[in-house]
């Protein structure tokens, strides 16, 4: 759909005035076709790539309308203090388990301690977002790390650390995860954001590691070498910068990953452990006293499903505006 | 080929073993099998020391992983620290209830999502595309765990309110069925639906792409202009090539799978691998654990091979040296 609409507009009917007879024709034609380019909506105007990429992002709609929609999200999670009608630990014995109600504000109804299920979902979106940030921020830096060094200078160096990011993929990931989680990183967000870090950073390390195989035999390479370019150098300014594009999607998936995979693992209780409330944990408190109180399960589980939708909206209209040569392959 | 594949076998064994070495590592390190049983009344000192001896608890890391090592190979992954009991026995079991679990999901999944895929891509643009899009963003965008939960709200609440119980929501079996194929369609349809959804999410919307990029290609454009009906353009020449990369995905998440669905077992409480490797991890055993991880990984590596060889089996193109 974007694709389509950042195609300049065809230029149909001929221009009127072209062609007439006795009119020197030459000068004329240029300065009319560029009218006319310009009345049709064409631009001539030069653009950078970054620029390019910009428009065609800001005329994907689902991925704004999914920005517009993460946004408030963000900032409701950032102000969870203005926007939460209680507090996440605020009990109330006498409005135990409510159903959903305006009633004093329980929108979501309340847990079988009489909190309010709204309000610790807004805490609990502030936890998850963090954390799901962390990691991929943190993955992106790993990945991209070992995918240069190990492209760029080749030979025994990438031999290691190919073998290295083999070794992640070929372990299940969950149990992994479970597993290290266990004995290392049970309970703090951030300990946990560390941990699934350590698994979801193969992506970039594949993604950048090909782009610097392709590149760096490249005679802009070469030139930066012969007028004394350091590797570092080289690495930062002149091959990575052509695998931002492919970074930013994959850095913006992960997010949406690492929301479901924390769910999960806080959900079966090996991930973020209450009293610090993330939307696995709520869910899984939700669901402990059987499965009659719906709202404790359903409303949690709607925001995962909302955050991780946008996400991958947003991630989808990235590729469509950095990654044009991926377009094909994902249809 | 041969040559190919043994190489491809012959490099993954040094990663196998470092990856069960790290697990052994980690799980020894930091847990202790024996911590409920101490903790327990009654248990004498003599009872700990002998299990100690018997699993050389007392020893070093590195010789408590060769000794973990005699035994799997010896003794089929020996038998679990606490109770002695085989770890074969249990593990056979759990890998047929799993596999029921993921050869029926996986399935329904490839046919359904062959069609929509298909479907899709040779009306692009339509409702039906656009309705199959969204299902296939909402799928990959929803916690396969809550979906489960989901459904089994659903399926409770329908029981307590009109006393009718189509599916069940735990466990393999009702001990004394009438009609044992029926009672077991029963227990499995909710798990078996929550993982297919995923997996159709995803198949579809890599067929529609494979479908798409087939149909624009030069030689499909042959295929119509010497006059060929427009049904033989499709499935022959079209769909036949377009399942080719569907079956190295298809490949790799089935070897993915084999694992257990774990989070999907442990809510319907099946008697799955993954419901058995959870058990395991709550115990701190690293028996059971590592001869989970051993059959999982292999399980991985050779349907990765598996998905490569097909890959290069099916399009002639590909050349494996």
């Amino acid at each position: 759909m974007s694709e389509r609409s950042a195609q300049p507009p065809h230029i149909d009917q001929p221009p009127p005035s072209v062609g007439v007879v006795g009119e020197p024709q030459v000068a004329m034609q240029v300065d009319e076709s560029l009218e006319l380019a310009y009345d049709s909506g064409l631009e001539l105007k030069a653009r950078s790539q970054w620029g390019y990429a910009a428009r065609r992002f800001l005329r994907h709609r689902l991925a704004m309308g999914s920005l517009v929609v993460l946004l408030f999200l963000c900032i409701v999670a950032i102000f969870a203090d203005f926007f939460a009608p209680y507090a996440f630990d605020e009990p109330d014995f006498l409005s135990i388990t409510l159903p959903p109600t305006t009633e004093n504000n329980h929108f979501f109804g309340t847990d079988f301690l009489g909190r309010d299920s709204l309000s610790r979902i807004i805490y609990g979106l502030r936890t998850s977002l963090w954390v799901a940030l962390v990691v991929s921020l943190l993955a992106t830096v790993i990945g991209t790390t070992i995918g240069a060094i190990s492209g760029y200078f080749g030979g025994w160096v990438d031999n290691g650390l190919m073998r290295l990011t083999d070794l992640v993929l070929t372990l299940p990931g969950l149990a992994v995860l479970l597993t290290i989680s266990v004995y290392v990183g049970q309970g703090e967000p951030m300990r946990v954001a560390v941990i699934l870090a350590l698994l979801f950073w193969t992506g970039f390390a594949r993604i950048v590691r090909g782009t610097f195989l392709s590149l760096r035999e490249k005679e802009f390479v070469e030139a930066a070498k012969a007028s004394g370019a350091g590797d570092t150098r080289i690495i930062l300014r002149h091959i990575l910068p052509n695998a931002v594009g492919p970074i930013i999607v994959n850095a913006t998936l992960i997010v949406a990953g690492a929301i479901l995979v924390e769910a999960a693992l806080s959900f079966l209780g090996f991930g973020v452990q209450p009293p610090n409330p993330a939307l696995g944990v709520l869910i899984n408190e939700g669901q402990s006293e059987g499965l009659k109180f719906w709202w404790l399960v359903t409303f949690p589980g709607l925001v995962i499903v909302l955050i991780a939708l946008c996400i991958n909206f947003i991630g989808d209209g990235l590729r469509d505006a950095l990654d044009p040569t991926q377009r094909r392959v994902r249809g | 080929m041969t040559t190919y594949i043994i190489r491809r076998l012959l490099y993954s064994i040094p990663v196998l073993f470092a990856a069960s070495f790290l697990v052994f590592a980690m799980v020894s390190a930091t847990g202790d099998p024996l911590g409920t049983l101490k903790m327990t009344p009654n248990i004498s000192q003599q009872t700990i020391d002998l299990i100690t001896e018997r699993k050389h608890l007392d020893e070093p890391i590195p010789i408590r992983y060769f000794y973990w090592l005699e035994e799997a190979v010896t003794d089929k992954f020996g038998s679990t620290i606490i109770g002695e009991r085989p770890i074969w026995n249990d593990l056979s079991r759990v890998i047929g209830n799993t596999l029921q679990l993921v050869i029926a999901a996986e399935l329904i999944a490839i046919l359904l999502a062959v069609i929509i895929g298909v479907y899709s891509a040779v009306r692009q643009y339509s409702p039906f595309d656009y309705g199959a899009t969204t299902f296939s963003f909402l799928g990959l965008s929803t916690p396969v765990f809550w979906l489960a939960l989901m459904l089994q709200v659903l399926v409770v609440n329908i029981f307590l309110a009109y006393d009718v119980r189509i599916f069940y929501v735990s466990n393999l079996s009702s001990p004394n069925p009438d009609n044992f194929l029926l009672d077991r369609i029963q227990h499995l349809a909710l798990p078996v639906i929550v993982l297919a959804v995923a997996s159709i999410a995803q198949y579809s919307r890599f067929m529609r792409a494979s479908m798409l990029e087939v149909i624009n290609s030069d030689y499909v454009r042959t295929a119509r202009a010497k006059g060929l009906p427009e049904r033989t353009v499709i499935m022959k020449h079209g769909f036949r090539n377009a399942l080719i990369p569907l079956t190295t995905v298809i490949a790799l998440n089935f070897g993915a799978l084999l694992g257990g669905a774990i989070i999907t077992e442990t809510i319907f409480s099946l008697d799955g691998m993954g419901l058995y490797f959870i058990t395991a991890l709550n115990d701190a055993d690293p028996y059971p654990i590592m001869a989970w991880l051993a059959i999982t990984s292999i399980a991985i590596v050779v349907f990765n091979l598996i998905a490569d060889i097909a890959y290069g089996f099916l399009d002639p193109r590909v050349r494996y040296e």
